[in-house]
């Protein structure tokens, strides 16, 4: 009787295998019946049943945008699948210098240092830019201005009451609640904040002396408290009446929270739109290597604080299918995915910039 | 098979076949070689973080333990905001933890409830531990911050003298936090503690009330002081856990490097400060929080090592009873 059971259960798994190697074999075979007009740009290998995978890792900003970008693209090239975690830029960096991915994302690029850690083989290729916004909770104050020494002082730790004068002078007419502000800050070590504090560190002294710049740092508010990833700052906020905190200005824009207007350095007040955002960006000339940071942009209508992010690729892959598989991807992001990013509230890339980034990629080998 | 025919031995007679005698070596064998695995584990976990703290433990010594600025940009590294804040809202949980389990292990354990209703609330005690921890603390977020908001506003408008309420409550701080590590503790502490209730010898109480003991002096004079060493034993463990619970309390207590003893503050905690800094952290920055996971496990083995002795001596008078 056992042994009946156990050749039954054998032929049983025999069969299921049988029926997943023909359903697998008879996909691609489909596929290449109808050729998809988006996928000339991949490589030409619809007669051979082999896949593609690419590991990528970082970033967790872009992340929303990035796994909509490769589930797109895999759909269109269905012998290149792309897997990304997103476990934080600092992680991103440290797997990618391993060796365990393909690619690697980072908001804060890479440093010399980690460039001569990964053997100086690596190019680091702009692919989508963002901004950060102040979102606080304060029920009453439909629009709030803040002029720099406002914000600097407010992660400072110097201004602690939403009526102190340094924030009411700017704001005639608002009714300013005498509570006390909470300024909500990154707990875990991330772009964003490497981003938020570079550009405090850009338009305040005593911020650049005292916590300076860095993915985490000692933040000197006494009533400041952490959350954990962009949705946790948002969450935080969103809870606490009278705080204050920086998060990506996608998850305000999806949660409807409203965000602060700030002074930028030509003095003008713009609100965190993603025109005023572009606007930054425009001001900043990319170099050879195409690591540039806006860390406190000119111009009357660019909003001050925005960034690129980067994708880290490799300048010379092992295997050449490999090579020519991501070149495939980020060509592809690079043109049909720019359109993607303004439906996800990420910035699409200037077209000088795009054109700049798509030589870069061309030097993949 | 015709063998076995032939001869007419009981079974049970029988001496072990090779099969049982091999069977019966291999069986010990494992037992002992994953007994002797779990020592290795332990060992090999500590060995590891120890080597990869050395850097950190030559470097900064002794002052980790006692600077407070946790720094990576400067490379400059202290603990004793988490080492306070761990042991601070550990204390509170345990304390309402422990009041609250207990209570409900004695009405648990003796027989106040019918034995089915006994069953049931057993059962959904023990259902609090099956709750992932994120939910807790999104449950202390949107739930219990907002509830203690109105009341913690009070004492502190009342009584801003008083060093624990002596700031307000923004949103996350040692209260919240310290309330939903009492939850998340409170099924270890009630099923411990029931199981030495319930372990208590029947012929006990049964002589108490012979010699004409009321119910309340056989609680208090026989069977709590009976289980009073498995009682302790569940206020260790539920310790154990609450030193090592991390998402809840990354999630609550505020993530803010410095300690107060006000509850309405925020603060930190170990568990919390490694998972939030591990995943960016550079090179320094890895070895001090090897440092601080070194630091947490020593604390959570002098509790155990305390608790075990304490409850030694405790049980020491019972002995014959057992």
């Amino acid at each position: 009787m056992r042994h009946l059971d156990r050749s039954v259960s054998t032929l049983f798994a025999l069969l299921t295998l049988a029926l997943m190697l023909v359903g697998g074999c008879k996909k691609p075979a489909s596929e290449g019946g109808a050729p998809a007009a988006g996928s000339a740009a991949a490589p030409q290998k619809a007669d051979e049943p082999t896949t593609v995978t690419l590991q990528g890792s970082g970033a967790s900003f872009p992340a929303p945008l990035y796994s909509r970008w490769f589930r797109e693209f895999s759909a269109k090239n269905p012998n290149i699948r792309v897997n990304y975690q997103a476990t934080g830029s600092g992680a991103g960096i440290k797997a990618f210098t391993a060796g365990q991915t393909d690619f690697g994302a980072s908001d804060a690029a890479m440093t010399d240092e980690e460039i001569k850690q990964a053997q100086d083989n690596v190019v680091l290729l702009p692919m989508t830019a963002g901004h950060i916004v102040l979102a606080y909770n304060l029920p009453e104050v439909k629009e709030l201005k803040l002029s720099r020494d406002a914000y600097a002082g407010i992660f400072l730790g110097e201004i602690t009451k939403w009526n102190d004068p340094k924030i009411a002078s700017e704001n005639p007419g608002v009714k300013l609640p005498a509570t006390a502000i909470t300024p909500v800050n990154r707990s875990d070590g991330s772009g964003t904040t490497f981003v938020f504090t570079q550009h405090l560190s850009a338009i305040s002294d005593k911020w650049k002396k005292g916590p300076g710049t860095g993915k985490s740092v000692n933040w000197p508010a006494k009533a400041a408290v952490g959350g954990a990833k962009n949705d946790g700052v948002a969450a935080l906020i969103q809870r606490t009446p009278g705080a204050i905190g920086y998060i990506e200005y996608v998850y305000a824009a999806t949660s409807n929270q409203p965000t602060a207007i700030l002074q930028n350095k030509a003095g003008k007040y713009v609100a965190p739109t993603p025109e005023a955002a572009a606007a930054a960006l425009s001001h900043v000339e990319l170099p050879a290597d195409l690591r540039a940071w806006v860390t406190d942009p000119e111009g009357d209508d660019s909003y001050p604080i925005a960034t690129y992010t980067w994708i880290l690729a490799k300048k010379k892959y092992a295997d050449k299918t490999k090579a020519d598989s991501l070149k495939a991807l980020l060509k592809w992001c690079l043109a049909d995915g720019q359109a993607l990013s303004k439906e996800l509230h990420y910035l699409p890339l200037p077209a000088n910039v795009t054109e700049k980034v798509s030589k870069a990629v061309e030097t993949i080998e | 098979m015709s063998a076995t025919a032939a001869t007419p031995r009981p079974q049970i007679a029988r001496p072990p076949t090779a099969w049982q005698t091999g069977s019966n070596v291999v069986f010990r064998g494992l037992t002992h070689a994953f007994a002797g695995a779990v020592v290795v584990l332990l060992a090999g976990i500590v060995f590891e973080v120890m080597r990869h703290a050395s850097g950190a433990m030559a470097k900064y010594g002794a002052g980790f333990v006692t600077g407070s600025v946790w720094d990576a940009n400067r490379n400059e590294f202290g603990i004793l905001p988490e080492i306070g804040g761990t042991l601070y809202t550990s204390f509170w949980a345990l304390l309402l933890a422990g009041f609250l389990g207990v209570t409900l292990a004695l009405v648990l354990s003796q027989g106040f409830l019918g034995k089915r209703s006994e069953l049931v609330m057993k059962n959904v005690v023990e259902l609090l531990a099956a709750i992932p921890s994120v939910v807790y603390g999104l449950w202390g977020i949107f739930v219990l911050v907002p509830l203690l908001r109105g009341p913690a506003g009070f004492l502190n408008d009342h009584f801003p003298n008083f060093p624990l309420f002596s700031t307000r409550l923004s949103g996350p701080g040692i209260l919240p936090a310290s309330l939903v590590l009492a939850i998340m503790i409170l099924p270890t502490v009630t099923a411990v503690s029931r199981e030495a209730m319930a372990a208590v010898p029947p012929r006990l109480a049964a002589a108490a009330y012979g010699l004409g003991a009321t119910r309340w002096e056989v609680i208090f004079r026989v069977t709590l002081p009976t289980a009073s060493g498995g009682i302790f034993g569940a206020l260790v463990l539920g310790l154990g856990r609450a030193f090592g619970e991390t998402m809840a309390l990354a999630m609550l207590a505020g993530n803010a490097p410095n300690f107060s003893w006000s509850l309405f503050s925020p603060g930190n905690t170990l568990a919390a400060l490694l998972a939030n800094h591990f995943p960016e952290a550079g090179e320094f920055e890895v070895g001090a929080l090897m440092y601080a996971a070194l630091v947490l496990l020593l604390i959570t083995l002098a509790v155990n090592i305390i608790g075990s002795l304490i409850m030694l001596r405790a049980t020491a008078g019972l002995k014959g009873l057992r």
